[in-house]
């Protein structure tokens, strides 16, 4: 939470210095920060990469692989994109939309189960 | 008159937090993203409806995959290189990640470096995810010039369902297409800071407005973005 303090100060810092060219820019976090968000998507990556590499199968794979996109896109939107500092406003008009794509597969789904099942009685199984 | 919408925040009064915020902006006149300079919600706005394009993209594939009555190839085995004598399954892939999650990080950085106004810092590390993107770039043509050397076509492949080559090129060519891109707006954005041309606020050649640190912030965006989608690639079309 010290990013927040440190950006709200960079806001009103600017109103001292009124004269200086420099108006108050927003998004100043420590480096560390971002290596640290660095690592932690590396060893993500590989944790994903080794859900492929031990050939991990079933249910167990399917929610190791969406789990750790889950963490990866959450990582790289809130800090890299800097969405975690962004007024509400702007996170829900962006974040929400997305999620009709939800709905949008749930149709889907049901369509080629249909259609694979209509494939299996129309040509024969395989 | 065309400045006073560039600016970053009124500092006339506290807004209000959380769900009551979000209604208040909204409902307010005028602008509903106050602190947010029209550039950057409009970046952001682009990559919603690039999000859906494709998030279509990856419904196509999964309602191909799920319909097809003939067994869809292996990715692990299709996408394996032959190395240190012996097949290493995605490594290449797997590679491929990691320089594109690098060139992120840098770009993050440079962000940072920017609005601090160190100019050289940010323009060696856009250049820096620049080199990284063009080398995401590469590798995906040579991953390309394998699976159509070994007979994948949109419309055929060896090993499976014929869906695997059309989705395949769709999916990874469009992204490719956005790495492209982005690698020749970084060169731009890169050559403008190496210039001084937001330390000085000079115009831009194509808007004729000021420029500032925070199209390095906008250039970012759109360059996370890009690693975003690949996140969900990697995830949907090589790992599942």
């Amino acid at each position: 939470m010290a990013q927040v303090e440190a950006q709200d100060h960079g806001l009103h810092g600017h109103v001292a210095p009124a004269h200086s060219v420099s108006h108050a820019e927003g998004q100043q976090h420590p480096i560390k920060l971002y290596l640290v968000v660095w690592g932690w998507l590396f060893i993500l990556s590989a944790c994903s990469y080794a859900v492929d590499y031990f050939a991990l199968q079933g249910y167990l794979r399917w929610g190791l692989i969406l789990t750790l996109m889950v963490l990866k896109a959450g990582l790289i939107v809130a800090v890299f994109m800097h969405m975690a500092w962004e007024r509400l406003a702007l996170a829900y008009a962006i974040i929400i939309p997305p999620l009709a794509i939800l709905v949008f597969v749930a149709i889907m789904v049901l369509e080629s189960r249909y259609t694979e099942i209509t494939r299996v009685l129309a040509f024969g199984a395989g | 008159m065309a400045e006073t919408t560039l600016g970053h925040t009124d500092h006339t009064a506290p807004r209000p937090q959380g769900l009551r915020g979000i209604v208040a902006d909204v409902s307010s006149d005028q602008r509903a993203f106050k602190n947010v300079s029209w550039g950057k919600a409009m970046m952001w706005i682009f990559l919603l409806s690039d999000t859906f394009v494709f998030g279509c993209f990856l419904l196509s594939y999964m309602t191909a995959r799920m319909s097809t009555t003939v067994p869809w190839p292996n990715p692990s085995e299709v996408f394996a290189l032959h190395l240190f004598g012996r097949d290493i399954p995605l490594i290449l892939i797997a590679i491929m990640t990691f320089v594109l999650i690098s060139s992120s990080g840098t770009m993050a950085m440079a962000v940072n470096f920017g609005y601090r106004r160190d100019r050289k810092k940010t323009a060696i590390l856009m250049l820096l995810t620049a080199a990284l993107g063009a080398t995401f770039v590469g590798m995906q043509a040579f991953e390309w010039t394998k699976l159509i050397t070994e007979g994948v076509r949109p419309w055929e492949n060896p090993w499976g369902a014929a869906q695997f080559g059309s989705s395949f090129f769709m999916i990874t060519g469009f992204h490719g297409t956005h790495v492209t891109i982005g690698v020749i707006f970084l060169l731009i954005i890169a050559r403008k800071v190496w210039r001084g041309d937001y330390d000085t606020g000079a115009r831009g050649f194509f808007t004729s407005r000021r420029g500032q640190y925070e199209s390095v912030e906008i250039m970012g965006l759109y360059w996370h973005f890009v690693d975003l989608v690949w996140v969900f690639i990697f995830a949907f079309f090589y790992l599942w």
